[in-house]
């Protein structure tokens, strides 16, 4: 008896870990594809997608086609402009929404709940629909820099970071953990005479560790894939970022192997980031799971 | 005291003069070919020249990738930010002239009396861009295979007639040998669509709206020369002379070079790169489906932007870089069809007897370019929906009136695209 238990034991525990690794092969083997296909000539490329060549390291292969992506394009400069874009946003966006979080959870003002149903509600409005009104706004704002002032965000970093910073969803991310934080911890800080603000740095933000990795992640992956906010607001190529820049390869005829090869190396950065935060990440959906 | 005043005026007056004689304007140019290594050193090529024959202009250039690049410019227009010389695909001239982006070329259209029809950028009757070249389209084939099922090669005075070439691909399936008769490229999405296609409809006797009036597609794409067109188009999938709109990009890149296909319509862009893997290729004319051989015309050209405050100076460039030596240049690198006669015979490919020549003829007899219209942009994107449908099997009938009520709701939209 118990070792047709065992065994079925074991057979559930093989299918569980064939799906598994199934469900891991449809997310893996793009990555392959992409990775595999970045040493391979263009035509070469092309024939191998009909069969499992396609993800195997077999054939003509070189570094030619990264050698032909840094001719074609200044890749250096892109993935420098959307690190330095992205990690900046990312910074400023985590201090600025948290600092919104927790003053929607722990302080009290007049139309707080009013205002946050409006961030709330900014969710339901897509970007491309407010993409040319912000676009005629920021091309007219005033700038204070080394030079004195100026009229004119365009071709800056600027108007790539600012519009950015502040969202609904990072709000929303940080007001719904902070919470879940025990009152009592705040309640004893306040007793013991520390600022709202000393609270926000010394206690709040301390145990938030999940929801920034989480917060982070999220903003990371949504600067670094900018694409349509960067084509209409930057036309010098020193300010454009990778996902512009890809635009680079595809001409008449596009030169696959370089894409492949552009594509491995911007991807770098993203794996990087997500590899750093990615304990504390499933700390955050795991800590989620619990709660519901 | 008075003669150092007098002598200060004096070197004032003259440092004056001097910086107003020796002042140079800067200009800025947008270019569509960033990533295109070799269009762009001859572009940088071309500005270095201009900016050392003379100290009154300074151009800067500004590259964009293509695929993006109207996006960048309409953008800009709306921010007011437009460069002075900017290029742009022929087709979309008109509909950048008419949302107030373009002013007129202030150069005397005399000037480019030599140029090919399609390279000129005309709307109501003023010339707003020039390009450098002209591309075609050509029917490839191989010798050995036209000898093989004893095809008569045709010519630009003699092109295959409907018969002829419904005949040659029958032959060629009937064959055996390829996987199907004929690549048209339906994988390749876009522009490429009324570009290649549009010409057949027209070659059909129909078209994509009213050139006389441009005021409604009516009986023009939903005639009975279009409906013709949409049962022959539909037939050539049905019938599985040619893939249809599923086909593997991949397959497209390569099924010609690899023999899978044994015609391919296709570019002049792409014709140096066949000649290297293909020994006997050769290009041949478009059919002519009872109203003469038809292929499409005008691409890249260069415009001066409507709030320009150096046209003058814009036009100065764009008269040096539409010298000959620079068409030849673009035309060598690049296997395009330079905008003139006297520019073809200094290029390897287009010269009488070179292995491209037959494109200049191609461009200079067939061309016909795509409706002149701020429409077009909507136009196009109908076509190409109108196009694919069918291919899928779509009622030709009634995909070609929906698509001819949606062109005309269009143009009632626009008020008519009234000239502003």
């Amino acid at each position: 008896m118990s070792v047709i238990g065992s065994d079925n034991r074991n057979l559930r525990l093989g299918v569980r870990y064939l799906v598994l690794i199934l469900i891991a092969l449809i997310f893996v083997l793009p990555l392959l594809f992409m990775v595999m296909s970045s040493f391979k000539p263009s035509d070469e490329l092309l024939r191998d997608t009909s069969s499992l060549r396609a993800f195997l390291p077999v054939g003509q292969l070189s570094l030619d086609n990264y050698t032909g992506a840094f001719e074609r394009a200044p890749v250096g400069l892109f993935v420098f402009n959307s690190i330095f874009v992205t990690g900046t946003t990312v910074l400023l966006s985590l201090v600025i929404c948290s600092l919104a979080g927790f003053s929607f959870v722990f302080l009290q003002w007049r139309g707080r709940d009013v205002m946050l149903s409006i961030i709330l509600a900014t969710f339901i409005v897509p970007f491309e629909t407010i993409a040319i009104p912000l676009l005629l706004e920021v091309s007219k704002l005033p700038w204070l820099g080394l030079d004195g002032l100026s009229w004119g965000w365009l071709d800056s970093y600027r108007v790539q970071i600012i519009p950015w910073i502040a969202d609904g969803l990072t709000i929303f991310l940080f007001v719904q953990y902070f919470k879940g934080l025990p009152g009592e911890l705040i309640e004893a800080a306040r007793v013991e005479g520390a600022s709202w603000f000393q609270i926000y740095r010394r206690v709040v933000i301390p145990l938030s560790g999940p929801v920034i990795a989480t917060a982070a992640i999220l903003k990371f992956l949504i600067m670094y894939n900018q694409y349509l906010w960067p084509l209409i607001v930057v036309q010098q190529e020193q300010y454009r970022p990778v996902m512009v820049g890809l635009q680079y390869f595809f001409q008449l005829n596009p030169a696959w192997g370089e894409i492949m090869a552009y594509l491995t190396l911007i991807t770098v950065p993203v794996l990087a980031f997500y590899l750093v935060l990615q304990k504390a990440f499933i700390a955050s959906i795991a800590s989620t799971g619990v709660k519901g | 005291m008075k003669l150092l005043n007098v002598t200060a005026g004096a070197v004032i007056a003259a440092t004056g003069f001097c910086s107003a004689a020796f002042a140079t304007t800067d200009l800025t140019m947008w270019y569509h070919g960033a990533g295109n290594k070799v269009e762009s050193k001859i572009v940088n090529q071309i500005i270095d020249d201009f900016n050392k024959s003379q100290s009154d202009y300074k151009v800067a250039l500004q590259s964009f990738p293509q695929n993006s690049y109207n996006d960048s410019v309409t953008a800009a227009a709306l921010a007011g930010n437009l460069p002075d010389i900017l290029d742009m695909d022929g087709p979309i001239m008109p509909n950048w002239t008419w949302s107030g982006y373009l002013q007129p070329l202030p150069i005397p259209e005399d000037h480019f009396k030599d140029f090919l029809p399609g390279t000129k950028g005309v709307y109501d009757g003023k010339l707003y861009s020039i390009g450098l070249w002209d591309a075609a389209v050509a029917l490839y084939a191989r010798k050995s295979t036209m000898k093989e099922l004893g095809l008569r090669t045709p010519t630009l005075d003699k092109p295959w007639t409907k018969d002829e070439f419904m005949s040659a691909l029958e032959a060629a399936k009937k064959s055996g040998k390829f996987d199907y008769a004929i690549d048209l490229g339906m994988s390749d999405k876009g522009e490429w669509y009324p570009y290649a296609f549009l010409p057949f409809l027209q070659s059909f006797g129909g078209g994509l709206v009213n050139r006389e009036t441009y005021d409604t597609a009516e009986g023009v794409l939903n005639g009975d020369a279009a409906i013709a067109w949409g049962n022959w188009w539909q037939s050539l999938f049905a019938d599985k002379l040619a893939p249809g709109t599923s086909q593997d990009p991949a397959a497209h890149e390569t099924g010609f070079i690899d023999g899978k296909y044994a015609f391919s319509w296709n570019g002049n862009w792409n014709a140096v790169k066949t000649m290297d893997k293909v020994d006997d290729v050769e290009f041949l004319p478009a059919p002519d489906f009872g109203n003469g051989s038809k292929i499409g015309g005008a691409s890249w050209q260069f415009g001066i932007s409507a709030s320009s405050t150096a046209p003058e100076g814009a036009a100065e460039f764009i008269k040096f870089a539409t010298q000959d030596k620079y068409l030849a240049e673009f035309s060598d690198a690049l296997g395009l069809i330079p905008a003139t006669k006297s520019a073809a015979q200094m290029t390897k490919n287009y010269k009488t007897g070179g292995p491209l020549a037959v494109f200049y003829g191609l461009s200079e007899a067939q061309a016909e370019k795509r409706p002149v219209t701020p429409g077009y942009v909507v136009d196009s994107k109908v076509f190409q929906k109108a196009a694919a449908d069918i291919a899928d099997g779509a009622d030709v009938i009634d995909t070609l009136d929906s698509a001819t009520d949606q062109i005309n709701a269009d143009i009632k939209r626009n008020d008519g695209y009234k000239k502003n």
